[in-house]
Protein backbone atom coordinates (compact mmCIF):
# COMPACT_ATOMS: atom_id res chain seq x y z
CA UNK A 1 0.00 0.00 0.00
CA UNK A 2 1.10 3.04 -0.77
CA UNK A 3 1.67 6.29 0.94
CA UNK A 4 1.17 9.07 -1.46
CA UNK A 5 1.02 12.86 0.58
CA UNK A 6 -2.06 14.78 0.80
CA UNK A 7 -1.61 18.62 0.09
CA UNK A 8 -1.52 19.71 3.62
CA UNK A 9 0.31 16.51 5.45
CA UNK A 10 3.95 15.14 6.14
CA UNK A 11 4.67 11.82 4.54
CA UNK A 12 4.04 9.14 6.64
CA UNK A 13 6.25 6.39 7.26
CA UNK A 14 6.14 3.47 5.90
CA UNK A 15 4.21 0.16 7.83
CA UNK A 16 4.84 -3.07 7.20
CA UNK A 17 2.64 -5.57 5.47
CA UNK A 18 2.15 -7.45 8.93
CA UNK A 19 0.70 -4.19 10.41
CA UNK A 20 -1.50 -4.19 7.33
CA UNK A 21 -2.89 -7.48 7.65
CA UNK A 22 -3.35 -7.15 11.15
CA UNK A 23 -5.26 -3.76 10.49
CA UNK A 24 -7.36 -5.61 8.03
CA UNK A 25 -7.94 -8.25 10.36
CA UNK A 26 -9.04 -6.07 13.17
CA UNK A 27 -11.14 -4.62 10.58
CA UNK A 28 -13.58 -7.91 10.68
CA UNK A 29 -14.32 -7.37 14.46
CA UNK A 30 -14.64 -3.53 14.34
CA UNK A 31 -17.86 -3.71 15.98
CA UNK A 32 -16.97 -6.20 18.83
CA UNK A 33 -17.91 -4.06 21.49
CA UNK A 34 -20.69 -2.19 19.86
CA UNK A 35 -22.54 -0.07 22.61
CA UNK A 36 -24.93 2.63 22.59
CA UNK A 37 -22.56 4.83 24.50
CA UNK A 38 -19.03 4.68 22.45
CA UNK A 39 -20.74 3.10 19.50
CA UNK A 40 -18.04 2.12 17.48
CA UNK A 41 -15.30 4.14 19.21
CA UNK A 42 -13.46 1.11 20.88
CA UNK A 43 -13.32 -0.24 17.60
CA UNK A 44 -11.78 2.18 15.77
CA UNK A 45 -9.17 2.17 18.29
CA UNK A 46 -9.03 -0.91 18.42
CA UNK A 47 -8.02 -1.05 14.89
CA UNK A 48 -5.94 1.78 14.65
CA UNK A 49 -3.77 0.30 16.93
CA UNK A 50 -1.57 -1.91 15.51
CA UNK A 51 -0.35 1.80 13.25
CA UNK A 52 0.35 3.62 16.63
CA UNK A 53 2.89 1.56 17.83
CA UNK A 54 5.01 3.55 15.19
CA UNK A 55 4.93 6.65 17.22
CA UNK A 56 7.85 8.12 18.77
CA UNK A 57 8.25 6.11 21.89
CA UNK A 58 6.65 3.28 21.21
CA UNK A 59 3.38 1.40 23.23
CA UNK A 60 4.87 3.10 26.69
CA UNK A 61 5.28 6.35 25.00
CA UNK A 62 3.01 9.42 26.11
CA UNK A 63 2.36 9.89 22.34
CA UNK A 64 0.56 6.46 21.79
CA UNK A 65 -1.24 6.65 24.88
CA UNK A 66 -2.52 9.93 23.99
CA UNK A 67 -3.76 8.47 20.65
CA UNK A 68 -4.94 5.23 22.24
CA UNK A 69 -7.40 7.37 24.41
CA UNK A 70 -7.98 9.76 21.41
CA UNK A 71 -8.93 7.01 19.11
CA UNK A 72 -11.22 5.23 21.36
CA UNK A 73 -13.71 7.78 22.25
CA UNK A 74 -17.11 8.49 20.02
CA UNK A 75 -17.14 6.89 17.00
CA UNK A 76 -20.04 6.42 14.25
CA UNK A 77 -19.68 4.72 11.31
CA UNK A 78 -21.14 1.78 8.93
CA UNK A 79 -18.73 -0.96 9.71
CA UNK A 80 -17.29 -1.34 6.04
CA UNK A 81 -16.43 1.89 5.45
CA UNK A 82 -15.35 2.56 9.07
CA UNK A 83 -12.16 1.47 7.43
CA UNK A 84 -11.80 4.82 5.15
CA UNK A 85 -11.81 6.36 8.85
CA UNK A 86 -9.30 3.71 10.26
CA UNK A 87 -7.07 4.44 7.41
CA UNK A 88 -6.86 8.00 7.33
CA UNK A 89 -6.82 8.60 11.63
CA UNK A 90 -4.01 6.41 11.44
CA UNK A 91 -2.05 8.77 8.94
CA UNK A 92 -3.00 11.26 10.65
CA UNK A 93 -1.50 10.08 13.83
CA UNK A 94 1.59 8.82 12.52
CA UNK A 95 2.07 12.35 10.48
CA UNK A 96 1.69 13.99 13.89
CA UNK A 97 -1.50 15.86 12.92
CA UNK A 98 -2.02 18.60 15.95
CA UNK A 99 -4.73 16.79 18.35
CA UNK A 100 -7.31 19.29 18.31
CA UNK A 101 -7.55 19.03 14.72
CA UNK A 102 -7.88 14.97 14.22
CA UNK A 103 -10.49 15.50 17.15
CA UNK A 104 -12.07 17.94 14.46
CA UNK A 105 -11.62 15.58 11.76
CA UNK A 106 -13.07 12.43 13.23
CA UNK A 107 -16.00 14.09 14.51
CA UNK A 108 -16.92 15.15 10.62
CA UNK A 109 -16.18 12.07 9.31
CA UNK A 110 -19.17 9.92 11.37
CA UNK A 111 -22.21 11.27 9.76
CA UNK A 112 -20.84 10.66 5.79
CA UNK A 113 -19.90 7.25 6.41
CA UNK A 114 -22.99 5.92 8.08
CA UNK A 115 -25.35 7.31 5.45
CA UNK A 116 -22.94 6.35 2.29
CA UNK A 117 -22.06 3.03 4.00
CA UNK A 118 -25.90 2.37 4.75
CA UNK A 119 -27.10 3.13 1.65
CA UNK A 120 -24.71 1.52 -0.41
CA UNK A 121 -24.61 -1.88 1.85
CA UNK A 122 -27.62 -2.39 3.80
CA UNK A 123 -30.24 -1.19 1.82
CA UNK A 124 -28.05 -1.78 -1.64
CA UNK A 125 -25.51 -4.38 -2.10
CA UNK A 126 -26.84 -6.97 0.52
CA UNK A 127 -30.56 -6.93 -0.57
CA UNK A 128 -29.39 -7.59 -4.34
CA UNK A 129 -27.15 -10.36 -3.91
CA UNK A 130 -30.20 -12.01 -1.68
CA UNK A 131 -32.31 -11.14 -3.88
CA UNK A 132 -30.36 -12.85 -6.76
CA UNK A 133 -29.90 -15.76 -4.35
CA UNK A 134 -33.50 -16.77 -3.79
CA UNK A 135 -33.34 -16.30 -7.74
CA UNK A 136 -30.91 -18.74 -8.08
CA UNK A 137 -33.32 -20.93 -5.83
CA UNK A 138 -36.21 -20.24 -7.99
CA UNK A 139 -34.66 -21.10 -11.22
CA UNK A 140 -33.30 -24.65 -9.86
CA UNK A 141 -29.60 -24.14 -8.73
CA UNK A 142 -28.48 -26.55 -6.60
CA UNK A 143 -28.60 -24.99 -2.87
CA UNK A 144 -24.47 -25.72 -2.43
CA UNK A 145 -24.10 -23.59 -5.48
CA UNK A 146 -26.21 -20.43 -4.84
CA UNK A 147 -24.80 -20.65 -0.93
CA UNK A 148 -21.40 -20.48 -2.36
CA UNK A 149 -22.05 -17.82 -5.74
CA UNK A 150 -24.09 -15.64 -2.70
CA UNK A 151 -21.07 -15.66 -0.03
CA UNK A 152 -18.32 -15.30 -3.20
CA UNK A 153 -20.67 -12.12 -4.51
CA UNK A 154 -21.25 -10.16 -1.54
CA UNK A 155 -17.98 -10.60 0.09
CA UNK A 156 -16.08 -9.32 -2.81
CA UNK A 157 -17.91 -6.56 -2.44
CA UNK A 158 -17.85 -6.53 1.02
CA UNK A 159 -14.11 -6.86 1.61
CA UNK A 160 -12.92 -4.71 -1.74
CA UNK A 161 -15.23 -1.51 -0.12
CA UNK A 162 -12.82 -2.21 3.05
CA UNK A 163 -9.85 -2.75 1.55
CA UNK A 164 -10.77 0.31 -0.68
CA UNK A 165 -11.73 2.30 2.73
CA UNK A 166 -8.49 1.25 4.21
CA UNK A 167 -6.43 2.22 1.30
CA UNK A 168 -8.02 5.58 0.57
CA UNK A 169 -8.01 6.55 3.91
CA UNK A 170 -4.61 6.31 4.67
CA UNK A 171 -3.38 7.52 0.94
CA UNK A 172 -5.34 10.81 1.58
CA UNK A 173 -5.08 10.95 5.14
CA UNK A 174 -7.23 14.72 6.29
CA UNK A 175 -8.19 15.08 2.75
CA UNK A 176 -10.17 12.06 2.32
CA UNK A 177 -13.19 13.52 2.33
CA UNK A 178 -12.49 13.70 -1.63
CA UNK A 179 -12.93 10.11 -1.83
CA UNK A 180 -16.37 10.24 -0.60
CA UNK A 181 -17.27 11.70 -3.77
CA UNK A 182 -16.29 8.77 -6.06
CA UNK A 183 -18.41 7.97 -8.49
CA UNK A 184 -19.08 4.46 -7.02
CA UNK A 185 -20.23 5.97 -3.76
CA UNK A 186 -22.07 8.60 -5.33
CA UNK A 187 -24.28 6.89 -7.90
CA UNK A 188 -23.52 3.31 -6.73
CA UNK A 189 -26.75 2.74 -4.42
CA UNK A 190 -29.26 4.23 -7.41
CA UNK A 191 -27.45 1.56 -9.66
CA UNK A 192 -27.61 -1.01 -6.92
CA UNK A 193 -31.10 -0.41 -6.11
CA UNK A 194 -32.31 -0.31 -9.69
CA UNK A 195 -31.01 -3.73 -10.23
CA UNK A 196 -31.87 -5.19 -7.15
CA UNK A 197 -35.41 -4.09 -8.30
CA UNK A 198 -35.46 -6.10 -11.05
CA UNK A 199 -34.19 -8.85 -9.57
CA UNK A 200 -36.93 -8.91 -7.06
CA UNK A 201 -39.27 -8.69 -9.47
CA UNK A 202 -37.85 -11.69 -11.28
CA UNK A 203 -36.91 -13.64 -7.90
CA UNK A 204 -40.32 -13.28 -6.24
CA UNK A 205 -42.98 -15.18 -8.93
CA UNK A 206 -39.44 -18.06 -8.90
CA UNK A 207 -39.28 -18.39 -5.55
CA UNK A 208 -42.68 -18.81 -4.91
CA UNK A 209 -42.73 -21.82 -7.28
CA UNK A 210 -39.88 -23.41 -6.03
CA UNK A 211 -41.15 -23.66 -2.28
CA UNK A 212 -45.23 -24.11 -3.59
CA UNK A 213 -44.40 -26.66 -6.57
CA UNK A 214 -44.54 -25.19 -9.98
CA UNK A 215 -48.25 -24.77 -10.43
CA UNK A 216 -48.60 -21.25 -12.26
CA UNK A 217 -52.41 -20.56 -11.19
CA UNK A 218 -51.55 -21.93 -7.72
CA UNK A 219 -48.24 -19.54 -7.61
CA UNK A 220 -50.31 -16.69 -9.14
CA UNK A 221 -53.47 -16.91 -6.56
CA UNK A 222 -51.05 -16.87 -3.25
CA UNK A 223 -49.07 -13.87 -5.04
CA UNK A 224 -51.86 -12.20 -6.18
CA UNK A 225 -52.89 -12.35 -2.26
CA UNK A 226 -49.42 -11.72 -0.61
CA UNK A 227 -49.15 -8.26 -3.39
CA UNK A 228 -52.64 -7.83 -1.29
CA UNK A 229 -50.81 -8.20 2.07
CA UNK A 230 -47.32 -6.36 0.33
CA UNK A 231 -49.91 -2.92 -0.32
CA UNK A 232 -51.46 -3.00 3.73
CA UNK A 233 -47.50 -3.76 4.44
CA UNK A 234 -46.02 -0.27 2.31
CA UNK A 235 -49.10 1.79 3.94
CA UNK A 236 -48.60 0.85 7.38
CA UNK A 237 -44.77 0.95 6.70
CA UNK A 238 -43.10 2.23 10.05
CA UNK A 239 -45.40 1.01 12.39
CA UNK A 240 -45.49 -2.62 11.43
CA UNK A 241 -42.65 -4.69 11.16
CA UNK A 242 -43.08 -7.51 8.81
CA UNK A 243 -41.18 -10.02 10.61
CA UNK A 244 -43.64 -9.45 13.44
CA UNK A 245 -46.37 -9.49 11.49
CA UNK A 246 -45.70 -12.65 9.94
CA UNK A 247 -45.00 -14.30 13.34
CA UNK A 248 -48.01 -13.46 14.67
CA UNK A 249 -50.01 -14.52 11.79
CA UNK A 250 -47.98 -17.90 11.41
CA UNK A 251 -48.57 -18.41 15.36
CA UNK A 252 -52.62 -17.68 14.89
CA UNK A 253 -52.41 -20.35 11.57
CA UNK A 254 -50.78 -22.84 13.90
CA UNK A 255 -53.55 -22.57 16.31
CA UNK A 256 -56.23 -22.91 14.06
CA UNK A 257 -54.51 -25.95 12.89
CA UNK A 258 -54.09 -27.62 15.95
CA UNK A 259 -57.30 -26.19 17.61
CA UNK A 260 -59.19 -27.45 14.51
CA UNK B 1 -33.94 -34.33 19.62
CA UNK B 2 -30.96 -34.00 17.59
CA UNK B 3 -27.48 -33.45 19.55
CA UNK B 4 -27.49 -30.00 21.09
CA UNK B 5 -23.92 -29.01 21.22
CA UNK B 6 -23.10 -28.85 17.72
CA UNK B 7 -26.30 -26.91 17.19
CA UNK B 8 -25.79 -24.65 19.52
CA UNK B 9 -21.73 -24.24 18.23
CA UNK B 10 -23.45 -23.37 14.79
CA UNK B 11 -25.39 -20.94 16.30
CA UNK B 12 -22.61 -19.43 18.46
CA UNK B 13 -20.57 -18.72 15.13
CA UNK B 14 -23.29 -17.55 12.90
CA UNK B 15 -25.00 -15.31 15.41
CA UNK B 16 -21.40 -13.68 15.94
CA UNK B 17 -21.26 -12.98 12.26
CA UNK B 18 -24.84 -10.76 12.55
CA UNK B 19 -22.82 -7.81 13.81
CA UNK B 20 -19.56 -8.90 15.39
CA UNK B 21 -17.38 -10.60 13.41
CA UNK B 22 -16.82 -10.70 10.52
CA UNK B 23 -20.14 -9.95 8.94
CA UNK B 24 -19.69 -12.04 5.94
CA UNK B 25 -23.35 -12.69 5.69
CA UNK B 26 -22.58 -16.59 6.77
CA UNK B 27 -25.65 -15.76 9.47
CA UNK B 28 -28.12 -15.00 6.28
CA UNK B 29 -31.28 -17.28 7.01
CA UNK B 30 -30.85 -18.98 3.82
CA UNK B 31 -26.95 -20.40 4.74
CA UNK B 32 -27.89 -20.62 8.58
CA UNK B 33 -31.00 -22.70 8.13
CA UNK B 34 -29.55 -24.87 5.78
CA UNK B 35 -26.86 -25.75 7.97
CA UNK B 36 -29.29 -25.95 10.90
CA UNK B 37 -30.77 -28.34 8.55
CA UNK B 38 -27.85 -30.24 7.32
CA UNK B 39 -26.57 -31.23 11.34
CA UNK B 40 -30.53 -32.61 11.77
CA UNK B 41 -29.59 -34.37 8.45
CA UNK B 42 -32.25 -32.57 6.31
CA UNK B 43 -30.41 -30.24 4.29
CA UNK B 44 -33.17 -30.26 1.72
CA UNK B 45 -35.79 -29.30 4.39
CA UNK B 46 -33.29 -26.44 6.13
CA UNK B 47 -32.84 -24.93 2.82
CA UNK B 48 -36.80 -24.03 2.30
CA UNK B 49 -36.87 -22.79 5.20
CA UNK B 50 -33.88 -20.38 4.70
CA UNK B 51 -35.52 -19.62 1.58
CA UNK B 52 -38.78 -18.63 3.01
CA UNK B 53 -37.08 -16.12 5.90
CA UNK B 54 -34.45 -14.80 3.58
CA UNK B 55 -37.76 -13.17 1.95
CA UNK B 56 -38.79 -12.05 5.44
CA UNK B 57 -35.50 -10.91 6.35
CA UNK B 58 -34.94 -8.51 3.44
CA UNK B 59 -37.35 -6.10 5.64
CA UNK B 60 -34.67 -6.10 8.33
CA UNK B 61 -32.04 -3.09 7.59
CA UNK B 62 -29.56 -3.07 10.25
CA UNK B 63 -29.01 0.46 10.39
CA UNK B 64 -26.73 1.88 12.88
CA UNK B 65 -28.59 1.60 16.30
CA UNK B 66 -31.85 0.44 15.37
CA UNK B 67 -33.14 -2.67 16.87
CA UNK B 68 -33.53 -5.52 14.45
CA UNK B 69 -34.38 -9.38 14.69
CA UNK B 70 -31.12 -12.00 15.27
CA UNK B 71 -31.81 -13.91 12.23
CA UNK B 72 -27.71 -16.01 12.54
CA UNK B 73 -29.19 -18.14 15.25
CA UNK B 74 -32.37 -18.01 14.60
CA UNK B 75 -32.64 -19.60 11.40
CA UNK B 76 -30.31 -22.38 12.51
CA UNK B 77 -32.77 -23.36 15.27
CA UNK B 78 -35.24 -23.09 12.02
CA UNK B 79 -33.44 -25.52 10.06
CA UNK B 80 -32.60 -27.20 13.22
CA UNK B 81 -36.14 -28.39 14.08
CA UNK B 82 -38.52 -28.05 10.65
CA UNK B 83 -34.98 -31.00 9.80
CA UNK B 84 -35.65 -32.99 12.98
CA UNK B 85 -39.80 -33.25 12.34
CA UNK B 86 -41.26 -35.52 10.82
CA UNK B 87 -41.02 -35.27 7.14
CA UNK B 88 -44.03 -37.20 6.55
CA UNK B 89 -46.70 -35.23 8.39
CA UNK B 90 -47.85 -31.71 7.40
CA UNK B 91 -46.59 -28.52 8.68
CA UNK B 92 -42.68 -29.13 8.96
CA UNK B 93 -42.20 -26.28 7.47
CA UNK B 94 -44.65 -23.64 9.14
CA UNK B 95 -43.33 -25.00 12.55
CA UNK B 96 -39.71 -24.13 11.36
CA UNK B 97 -40.43 -20.67 10.29
CA UNK B 98 -42.41 -20.03 13.11
CA UNK B 99 -39.72 -21.04 15.90
CA UNK B 100 -37.26 -19.19 13.98
CA UNK B 101 -39.46 -15.71 13.88
CA UNK B 102 -40.29 -16.38 17.62
CA UNK B 103 -36.15 -17.13 18.28
CA UNK B 104 -35.30 -13.95 15.80
CA UNK B 105 -37.95 -11.57 17.91
CA UNK B 106 -36.07 -12.95 21.08
CA UNK B 107 -32.72 -12.26 19.33
CA UNK B 108 -32.84 -9.30 18.79
CA UNK B 109 -33.77 -8.37 22.30
CA UNK B 110 -30.49 -10.27 23.51
CA UNK B 111 -28.88 -7.90 21.06
CA UNK B 112 -29.65 -5.00 22.67
CA UNK B 113 -28.90 -6.18 26.22
CA UNK B 114 -25.58 -7.38 24.69
CA UNK B 115 -24.64 -3.63 23.51
CA UNK B 116 -26.18 -2.58 27.48
CA UNK B 117 -23.50 -5.13 28.68
CA UNK B 118 -20.27 -4.31 26.53
CA UNK B 119 -21.63 -0.42 27.30
CA UNK B 120 -21.23 -1.40 31.35
CA UNK B 121 -17.53 -2.72 30.36
CA UNK B 122 -16.19 -0.18 28.63
CA UNK B 123 -17.69 2.15 31.73
CA UNK B 124 -15.89 0.27 33.76
CA UNK B 125 -12.12 0.55 31.84
CA UNK B 126 -12.85 4.18 31.40
CA UNK B 127 -9.70 5.16 33.56
CA UNK B 128 -7.80 2.80 31.94
CA UNK B 129 -9.26 4.01 28.36
CA UNK B 130 -8.36 7.58 29.17
CA UNK B 131 -4.70 6.57 30.28
CA UNK B 132 -4.27 5.49 26.78
CA UNK B 133 -4.18 1.52 27.91
CA UNK B 134 -3.69 -0.85 24.73
CA UNK B 135 -4.80 -4.06 27.18
CA UNK B 136 -8.13 -1.98 27.88
CA UNK B 137 -8.93 -1.53 24.44
CA UNK B 138 -8.03 -4.71 23.32
CA UNK B 139 -9.26 -6.55 25.99
CA UNK B 140 -12.88 -4.80 25.71
CA UNK B 141 -13.09 -5.53 21.84
CA UNK B 142 -12.23 -9.50 23.32
CA UNK B 143 -14.89 -9.23 26.00
CA UNK B 144 -17.63 -8.10 23.53
CA UNK B 145 -16.58 -10.84 20.94
CA UNK B 146 -17.06 -13.67 23.52
CA UNK B 147 -20.08 -12.32 24.90
CA UNK B 148 -21.91 -12.07 21.93
CA UNK B 149 -20.43 -15.55 20.89
CA UNK B 150 -21.81 -16.62 24.65
CA UNK B 151 -25.13 -14.91 23.81
CA UNK B 152 -26.12 -16.59 20.39
CA UNK B 153 -24.35 -20.33 21.46
CA UNK B 154 -27.37 -19.96 24.69
CA UNK B 155 -30.25 -18.66 22.42
CA UNK B 156 -29.14 -21.66 20.31
CA UNK B 157 -29.14 -24.34 22.78
CA UNK B 158 -32.32 -22.25 24.65
CA UNK B 159 -34.59 -22.06 21.87
CA UNK B 160 -33.62 -25.59 20.72
CA UNK B 161 -34.45 -26.82 23.68
CA UNK B 162 -37.33 -24.64 24.66
CA UNK B 163 -39.35 -25.09 20.91
CA UNK B 164 -38.62 -28.58 19.69
CA UNK B 165 -41.00 -30.54 22.00
CA UNK B 166 -43.34 -27.71 21.48
CA UNK B 167 -43.20 -28.40 17.60
CA UNK B 168 -43.34 -31.87 17.84
CA UNK B 169 -46.17 -31.48 19.61
CA UNK B 170 -47.63 -29.22 17.76
CA UNK B 171 -46.76 -31.09 14.24
CA UNK B 172 -48.14 -34.32 16.12
CA UNK B 173 -52.32 -32.80 15.94
CA UNK B 174 -51.43 -30.48 13.06
CA UNK B 175 -55.06 -30.54 11.27
CA UNK B 176 -54.46 -27.98 7.57
CA UNK B 177 -52.93 -29.97 4.86
CA UNK B 178 -49.60 -29.49 3.75
CA UNK B 179 -50.07 -27.80 0.57
CA UNK B 180 -52.49 -24.79 2.25
CA UNK B 181 -49.99 -25.02 4.85
CA UNK B 182 -47.35 -23.97 2.80
CA UNK B 183 -48.94 -21.52 0.68
CA UNK B 184 -50.18 -19.63 3.62
CA UNK B 185 -46.42 -19.25 5.05
CA UNK B 186 -44.88 -18.60 1.82
CA UNK B 187 -47.58 -16.14 0.53
CA UNK B 188 -46.71 -14.33 3.89
CA UNK B 189 -43.43 -14.25 3.24
CA UNK B 190 -43.91 -13.16 -0.43
CA UNK B 191 -45.91 -10.00 0.89
CA UNK B 192 -43.27 -9.20 3.42
CA UNK B 193 -40.17 -9.79 0.75
CA UNK B 194 -42.34 -7.53 -1.80
CA UNK B 195 -43.61 -4.67 0.18
CA UNK B 196 -39.84 -4.52 1.23
CA UNK B 197 -38.58 -4.25 -2.08
CA UNK B 198 -40.67 -1.44 -2.85
CA UNK B 199 -39.56 0.54 0.81
CA UNK B 200 -36.05 0.17 -0.25
CA UNK B 201 -35.83 0.41 -4.07
CA UNK B 202 -38.73 2.94 -4.76
CA UNK B 203 -37.18 6.13 -4.16
CA UNK B 204 -34.66 5.39 -6.64
CA UNK B 205 -35.52 6.63 -9.75
CA UNK B 206 -37.33 4.53 -12.28
CA UNK B 207 -36.88 1.23 -9.95
CA UNK B 208 -40.27 0.89 -9.83
CA UNK B 209 -40.22 0.04 -13.24
CA UNK B 210 -37.29 -2.33 -13.07
CA UNK B 211 -39.12 -3.95 -10.42
CA UNK B 212 -42.31 -4.46 -12.90
CA UNK B 213 -40.71 -5.49 -15.88
CA UNK B 214 -38.43 -7.90 -13.60
CA UNK B 215 -41.95 -9.23 -12.48
CA UNK B 216 -43.27 -9.38 -16.05
CA UNK B 217 -39.96 -11.33 -16.98
CA UNK B 218 -40.46 -13.79 -13.84
CA UNK B 219 -44.11 -15.06 -14.48
CA UNK B 220 -43.09 -15.28 -18.23
CA UNK B 221 -40.04 -17.50 -16.91
CA UNK B 222 -43.05 -19.67 -15.04
CA UNK B 223 -45.62 -20.05 -17.34
CA UNK B 224 -42.49 -21.26 -20.33
CA UNK B 225 -41.96 -24.17 -17.79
Amino acid sequence: MTAATAPDMRPAPKLSTLTWVNIFTRLLAIQGSWNYETLLGNGIGFCVEPALRGLPGGVHGPAFKAAVTRQSAYFNAHPYLAAVAVGALARAELSEVPPDRIERFRTALCGPLGSVGDRLVWAGWLPFCSLLALLLFGLGVRPSYLIITFLLLYNAGHLALRAWGLHVGWSRGLGVASALANPVLRHGPTHVARAAAAVAGVALPLTAAGLLGHRVTFVGSVLAMAACVAVVLVRLHGRVEGYKLALVLIALFALVSVAR
Amino acid sequence: MIDLLPLAMLGAILGLDVVCFPQAMISRPLIAATLGGAVAGEPSMGILVGVTLELIALATLPFGASRYPEWGSAAVVGGGIAGALHHDSAGGLTIGVLAALATAWIGGMTLVQLRLWNAWLARRKRPALDAGSRGAVIGLQLAGLSSDMIRAGLLTAGSYAALFPVARAIQGVWSISEPTSRAFVVGLACAVAGAAAWTIFHSARGARWYFAGGLVVGFAILMGR
